[in-house]
């Protein structure tokens, strides 16, 4: 599903990379958690699978293409087959729970009966039913990330990002987000969360790489948030 | 594509931003309208030009009793030049379209007719006036022929062309032409600076929704089709407003007033106005959509 080979990012006016000479693949259906201290290059790397930037050096690849030679204009293709989440939920304020769903698909030009019939459902996988006509600011936290997840959801990605989902959110409302991010993962989505949240890390027991200076220090599979090594 | 969804964006862009939106509708306005009215003097010019080139002559006027030209040294015109001028104009063809000579007698009643409430008329003689020729040209731009051809030749006291006081108010016309279009020329520059910043305001105050679109895999040309519709749309209105105002100048200005004061030359007709209605439109739309698209090539990429 990603492929990091030999990846170096080098922002400009920076000495050291965010990311050196980092190379790792993540399959397909993988739940993975993605962590370190700030500066380590998580964000980086999750922006390198996004195509927001480019590598320095080296190769990504995502879903079986390689970034470096996919044109301009694929890039929305790409992104279309990855859903996005981020800590501050970026909704559209002045649209309803519902809109925001759709406003995914409407500006990828889906007929609006598509639309119509997707957007309950999704709604009713993270768990929103009756909650279509609220607006962002009459929800909590925990739900105003359930209707992020929705929209990240509603066109089936193949892969998810989750850029620190439950970073806003208290331990309880972060306990039903991964509840839902699991749920995800288990319908086929890849899933690749990165996380300061140890407590969830270490009740997961999935797949950890932690990241360092732009280094992976550590990859273990079914690991634990690690600070305390 | 989902036009009702774009149709509602353009929209909803528009009124949030409604007082740059205006700006620029009337700067559009303004700008063309300008545009608009340099090229209606243009097209009046060239009409006054056809209808009065039709009709001015150059005037061959020979020598009398009392010419004090070098040319008219040998006193009078004899029978003999006047029948060599005659034949040489003659011979001139095509050029010349037609000669016609005008004797001192009948210079004189036309003298009186153009002066009859004038006491003038009684203090001049008949043998004052200049027997002429009175050539009309096919093409009055030829003048210089006829010119260097008559002008100082004995017999010939004077070579008028009627053509050169039209020019005089031609060129007057043509420099405020060009005036005017300077200033929309000018103008059509700040109405693409405004609508460049426009676009500026209104990428910024969308970049929430611009943002997620690029996450979802909106397609570039979704992303900007609101925003180059919105600037197309005001750009749209600001332009017909402009020939609005083109069409109030044609029939308010020109019909009513100037064709009824000046009734002794042409005036401009709808054909001119419905060939610059559409010239402005385009000229209005199309800088809106470029400029449009640069400042979103800019401001709204990948």
């Amino acid at each position: 599903m990603i492929l990091f080979d030999g990846v170096t990012k080098l922002y400009a006016n920076q000495e050291r990379p965010a990311l050196d000479e980092v190379s790792l693949e993540i399959e397909k259906g993988e739940f993975v958690f993605l962590v370190g201290p700030s500066g380590s290059g998580k964000s980086t790397f999750l922006r390198l699978v996004l195509r927001e930037e480019r590598p320095t050096k080296g190769q990504v690849w995502v879903a079986g293409k390689e970034l470096n030679r996919l044109s301009n204009w694929k890039i929305p293709a790409l992104r279309r087959q990855i859903g996005t989440v981020f800590q501050d939920f970026r909704l559209l304020p002045n649209k309803t729970v519902a809109e925001n769903v759709a406003f995914a698909l409407e500006v990828i030009g889906k007929p609006a009966s598509h639309i119509r019939k997707v957007v309950p459902e999704v709604l009713e996988v993270v768990g929103l039913e009756g909650k279509e006509e609220r607006r962002p600011d009459e929800l909590s936290g925990g739900e105003q990330q359930r209707v992020a997840i929705a929209r990240a959801f509603v066109n089936r990605p193949i892969l998810l990002i989750a850029d620190e989902p439950t970073g806003n959110l208290d331990p309880g409302t972060s306990v039903g987000i991964m509840k839902l991010l699991d749920r995800i993962n288990q319908l086929g989505t890849t899933v690749v969360m990165s996380t300061h949240d140890q407590a969830i890390v270490d009740q997961m027991r999935r797949r950890v790489i932690e990241l360092e200076g732009g280094h992976v220090v550590r990859d273990q599979s079914r690991g634990v948030y690690g600070y305390a090594r | 594509m989902r036009a009702n969804f774009v149709a509602s964006e353009v929209s909803s862009g528009i009124r949030r931003n409604l007082t740059m939106t205006m700006a620029v509708i009337i700067t559009v306005a303004v700008s063309l309208g300008l545009f608009g009215a340099s090229m209606l003097v243009r097209a009046q010019v060239s009409t006054m030009k056809d209808f009065w080139y039709d009709k001015v002559e150059v005037s061959i006027f020979l020598c009398g009793k009392g010419s004090d030209t070098p040319s008219c040294a040998g006193g009078p015109v004899t029978e003999a030049q006047r029948d060599q001028i005659k034949a040489d104009l003659e011979s001139l063809k095509p050029l010349v379209d037609s000669v016609y000579y005008e004797s001192q007698a009948e210079a004189f009643a036309r003298f009186q007719e153009q002066f009859k409430n004038s006491p003038i008329v009684d203090n001049v003689k008949p043998t004052a006036l200049p027997e002429s020729f009175r050539v009309k040209l096919s093409d009055p731009t030829k003048y210089d022929v006829v010119a260097s051809a008559f002008a100082g030749r004995p017999g010939i006291e004077q070579v008028n062309d009627q053509r050169k006081i039209l020019d005089k108010f031609f060129r007057l016309l043509g420099g405020l032409q060009l005036i005017a279009l300077l200033i929309a020329l000018s103008m059509l520059v700040v109405t693409v600076l405004l609508i460049v910043n426009t676009m500026r305001v209104a990428a910024f105050s969308r970049r929430r929704e611009t943002s997620i679109m690029r996450l979802v895999g909106a397609s570039n040309f979704y992303i900007q089709l609101p925003f180059l519709l919105e600037a197309a749309v005001a750009a749209g209105i600001g332009a017909i407003l402009a020939v609005v105002g083109l069409v109030f100048v044609k029939i308010i200005v020109i019909d009513q007033v100037l064709a009824t004061s000046f009734q002794f030359t042409a005036f401009v007709g709808w054909d001119a106005v419905l060939a610059i209605a559409p010239l402005m439109i385009l000229v209005g739309v199309g800088l809106a959509a470029i400029a449009a698209f640069f400042t979103l090539r800019k401001y709204l990429r990948v």
